[in-house]
C-alpha cells in the first residue's frame, strides 16, 4: 500500500424529491455524512441494500454529481479542481448491466477507441494497435473488432464495457455491480479476470456488489453503507470474522452458501428497509435492531474506532452498550 | 408418497426460420406433497420453459409433447383449455421473479387477491376478502386490511412479492411453481421470502417447484435437486448428495466457480467453465456438455444416458463412473 488515492471527507448528497403539486420538496439525504479513504492498491468492498446510497457515492467519486456538502480529494487535490477529462483518466467505471452500458449501433472497436477519441490521444496511428491489445488483455479475440454488442454474449460484453474502462490506464477502478447480470460461470470468468488485470496493471478497485461472497473473495476491505452512512468499515478478514454491528451481522447471516445442512437462515431484520424520505431518528438502524436499546432511538451514534476500521453503534461505546453485548 | 406432479419425458420444441429449436427435452421427475424439488441451471438451460410447459402457459407457436404429465393423478397433457384454467390458480399457482410486473398496477391489491379465489370457488365477497386479509396476515404483511385498498406501485419490492405469495395461496393449491422468486430482492430480504415460503409449504403441505440460478438458495431449501444443461437434465439427486458428491462435470464446473466465504481462498482464481452453450437449433446428437467439458472422449459424440450414483436416487448423464468423477472434483479449499 502506497498512499491515499482518493480521500471522501463528510460528504453529503442530498436530493429534492417533489412533495406533490404545489408542495414544495423534501429532502431526500442519499449520502449523509460520508467519510472514506482509498489506498492505492487496494480493492474496497461497498456493501448494502438497494437504496442505501452506494451508487450515489460512486458517482460523486467519478465527479459525475457534485456533492451537497463535503469534499473529495483525488490525488491530494479537490475534486472540483481537475477537468473532466483528468477526472476520466484517473478513475473509470465499469456498470452492472453490460446490455445497456454499451452502445449497441457502434461497433466493439468504435466503442473501446471512443476514450481515446475523447482525450484527444496524440497518437491516432496507434489506436488500433492499443485497442487490439487491451482486447487480448482482457479476453477477447482481436477478430471481434468489428463485431456489435448483439453478437457477444453477455460476458463478452462485459469484456469490452472492462476494456473500454482500461484503455487509458486509469489509476482506479469502480466497478458497480460487475457480475449481477451475469450467470455464475461466466461470474467467475470475470471475477478471475478483474483479479489479474489488478496484479497485472497495479490497479485500485472500488466494487459495490450486494453479494457478499463475491466481496469477501475479491476485497481486501469491506465497508457497510446503511441509509447513507457507512456503518462499519474493516479489513476483509476482521469483517467477515467478527462483524460488529448488528446491521453486518445480520447481513453476513443472510449469505446463503451452498451448504445443504444449513437450511434458510433468520437474519430477524422483522421490519423493511426504511423510507429514505423520512429516516428513523438517533441511530437509523434502530426499528431493526435486535439489540436496540431505549436511547438508539434518540441519539444518533458516533463513530468508534475498532482495531480494524470503525463502528458506529451505542453497543460499541459507551459503558451501557457494552452491557448489553456481554449479557 | 403419492406424487403431486409428475413429469415424464418433457418437450418443447419451438419451430424457427432456421430449423427446430429444442429447449427442452426428456425432462422428467415427479413432486410428492410437502416436497421442494429446485430446478437449477444456467440462463437459456430450459428451466423457465419446464415450468411453463407444466402451466400451458408456453408461447403459442412453441410444441409441448410428453409421455406422462398428471397433476394429482390428472392428465394436463391433454386437458382442454377450459379445464386449464380451472386448474390454474387453483390447484396449481405460480410466483413469477419481477413482482413489479406481475402484478397488475390498475387495480387494488384486494382486487387482485379475491379475483382467484372468486374465480375458482362459490363464495361471496366478504369471504373471499377475510381470507386475503388472513393470508397477508401469514405472510407477514402487518395493517393487512387496509393494504387491500393500496395500489401495487404503493408496495416496495418484498412487500409485493409477499403479496404474489398471498396470491398464490389464495385457492389452498397443491402445488406452487416459483420461477426466481427472490432474485430482484435484497440479501436480506431473500432469506425472509425464502423462509416464508419454506414455512407456509411445511404448513399448507405442498408441493413446491422452485426454479433458480442461486446455488446458495437451492442448497438451503431443496429436498431434491434437478440440475439442467442445455434443456437436458443432467444429475438429480438429494440436495446433500449433489452438494457434497457432485458427479456430473457440469454441477462440479458450477460448484467451483462461486466464491463462498471460508471456503475458496480469498483472492485466488475460482473455476471456470470454459466456451459457451451449444446451439440448440436442429438435431442434436450425443452429450451436450461434452465441447466445454475437460473430459471428453470420442465417445461422447453418441448419446450419453443416466447412470446411477453411489447414492441410492442420484443420477446423473455422464459416461465417467462414479469413482473417476469423484476424483475430478477438488473444490479448492483454505491451504
Amino acid at each position: 500500500m502506497s498512499g491515499l488515492i482518493v480521500e471522501i471527507r463528510d460528504v453529503h448528497q442530498t436530493f429534492r424529491i417533489s412533495a406533490g403539486t404545489f408542495r414544495g420538496t423534501r429532502p431526500l439525504r442519499a449520502v449523509n455524512g460520508v467519510s472514506l479513504a482509498i489506498e492505492q492498491g487496494e480493492v474496497l468492498g461497498l456493501v448494502g441494500e438497494s437504496g442505501c446510497g452506494k451508487t450515489t457515492l460512486a458517482r460523486m467519486m467519478l465527479g459525475l454529481l457534485e456533492p451537497t456538502a463535503g469534499s473529495i480529494l483525488v490525488k491530494g487535490r479537490p475534486i472540483q479542481e481537475f477537468d473532466r477529462l483528468e477526472i476520466a483518466r484517473l478513475l473509470q467505471p465499469i456498470f452492472q448491466d453490460p446490455y445497456s452500458s454499451l452502445n449497441p449501433r457502434k461497433s466493439v472497436g468504435a466503442i473501446i477507441t471512443l476514450p481515446l477519441r475523447v482525450q484527444n490521444d496524440p497518437r491516432p496511428e496507434t489506436w488500433r494497435q492499443r485497442v487490439e491489445e487491451i482486447m487480448t488483455l482482457v479476453g477477447l479475440q482481436r477478430r471481434l473488432y468489428n463485431s456489435y454488442p448483439n453478437q457477444l454474449s453477455g460476458g463478452q460484453r462485459q469484456r469490452v464495457a472492462i476494456a473500454r474502462a482500461l484503455i487509458n490506464r486509469p489509476q482506479v477502478v469502480i466497478c458497480d455491480e460487475p457480475t449481477s447480470a451475469l450467470d455464475v460461470s461466466v461470474q467467475s470468468q470475470i471475477l478471475n479476470l478483474l483479479q489479474d488485470l489488478r496484479r497485472e496493471l497495479g490497479l485500485t478497485y472500488v466494487l459495490i456488489s450486494h453479494n457478499l461472497a463475491v466481496v469477501e473473495h475479491m476485497a481486501t476491505r469491506v465497508a457497510v453503507m446503511y441509509l447513507g452512512r457507512i456503518v462499519e468499515a474493516a479489513d476483509t478478514d476482521s469483517l467477515f470474522k467478527s462483524p460488529r454491528h448488528p446491521y453486518t451481522q445480520a447481513l453476513l447471516q443472510s449469505v446463503l452458501t451452498p451448504d445443504p445442512l444449513l437450511g434458510v437462515p433468520d437474519a430477524q431484520l422483522g421490519a423493511a428497509y426504511p423510507n429514505p424520505l423520512e429516516p428513523p431518528s438517533g441511530c437509523t438502524f434502530h426499528p431493526r435492531c435486535p439489540h436496540a436499546m431505549p436511547h438508539c432511538s434518540a441519539v444518533p451514534p458516533r463513530s468508534v474506532p475498532t482495531a480494524a476500521g470503525h463502528v458506529e453503534c451505542h453497543l460499541h461505546d459507551d459503558a451501557q452498550g457494552r452491557q448489553r453485548l456481554a449479557s | 408418497m403419492s406424487d403431486i406432479l409428475e413429469v415424464a419425458s418433457l418437450a418443447v420444441d419451438i419451430p424457427l426460420a432456421a430449423g427446430v429449436l429444442h429447449p427442452v427435452q426428456g425432462v422428467s421427475f415427479s413432486i410428492g406433497r410437502g416436497e421442494t424439488l429446485c430446478l437449477v441451471g444456467e440462463s437459456g438451460c430450459g428451466k423457465s420453459l419446464t415450468a411453463l410447459a407444466i402451466m400451458d402457459l408456453l408461447p403459442r407457436t412453441a410444441i409441448r409433447t410428453a409421455d406422462t404429465l398428471t397433476l394429482n393423478g390428472e392428465d394436463i397433457l391433454n386437458a382442454g383449455e377450459g379445464r386449464m384454467s380451472d386448474l390454474r390458480g387453483n390447484a396449481m399457482a405460480m410466483i413469477f421473479q419481477e413482482p413489479m410486473t406481475s402484478l397488475n398496477p390498475a387495480y387494488t391489491i384486494g382486487n387482485q387477491l379475491e379475483e382467484a379465489l372468486l374465480r375458482h370457488r362459490r363464495v361471496s365477497r366478504r369471504d373471499a376478502r377475510d381470507r386475503a386479509v388472513m393470508l397477508l396476515e401469514k405472510v407477514g404483511i402487518t395493517a393487512a386490511a387496509s393494504r387491500l385498498r393500496q395500489y401495487p406501485h404503493q408496495l416496495s419490492g418484498g412487500l409485493r412479492q409477499r403479496v404474489m405469495i398471498a396470491m398464490s395461496l389464495m385457492c389452498g393449491p397443491a402445488l406452487i411453481i416459483a420461477d426466481e422468486p427472490t432474485t430482484a430482492l435484497d440479501v436480506t430480504i431473500q432469506a425472509q421470502i425464502l423462509l416464508l415460503l419454506a414455512e407456509l409449504q411445511k404448513e399448507f403441505h405442498m408441493g413446491l417447484l422452485l426454479i433458480t440460478h442461486d446455488l446458495g438458495v437451492v442448497a438451503r431449501v431443496a429436498d431434491r435437486v434437478v440440475v439442467m444443461y442445455a434443456g437436458q437434465i443432467v444429475e438429480t439427486g438429494t440436495a446433500e448428495q449433489v452438494f457434497a458428491a457432485p458427479r456430473h462435470p457440469y454441477t462440479q464446473g458450477l460448484l467451483e466457480c462461486i466464491p463462498i466465504p471460508g471456503k475458496t481462498r480469498r483472492g485466488a482464481n475460482l473455476g471456470a467453465i470454459p466456451g459457451m452453450v451449444p446451439t440448440l437449433i436442429g438435431d442434436i446428437q450425443g452429450c451436450r456438455f461434452r465441447e466445454r467439458c475437460t473430459f471428453a472422449m470420442p465417445a461422447c459424440a453418441a448419446d450419453v444416458s443416466f447412470r446411477p450414483a453411489e447414492a441410492r436416487d442420484h443420477v446423473y448423464r455422464c459416461l465417467l463412473t462414479p469413482a473417476e468423477c469423484a476424483d475430478n472434483f477438488h473444490r479448492k479449499v483454505p491451504a
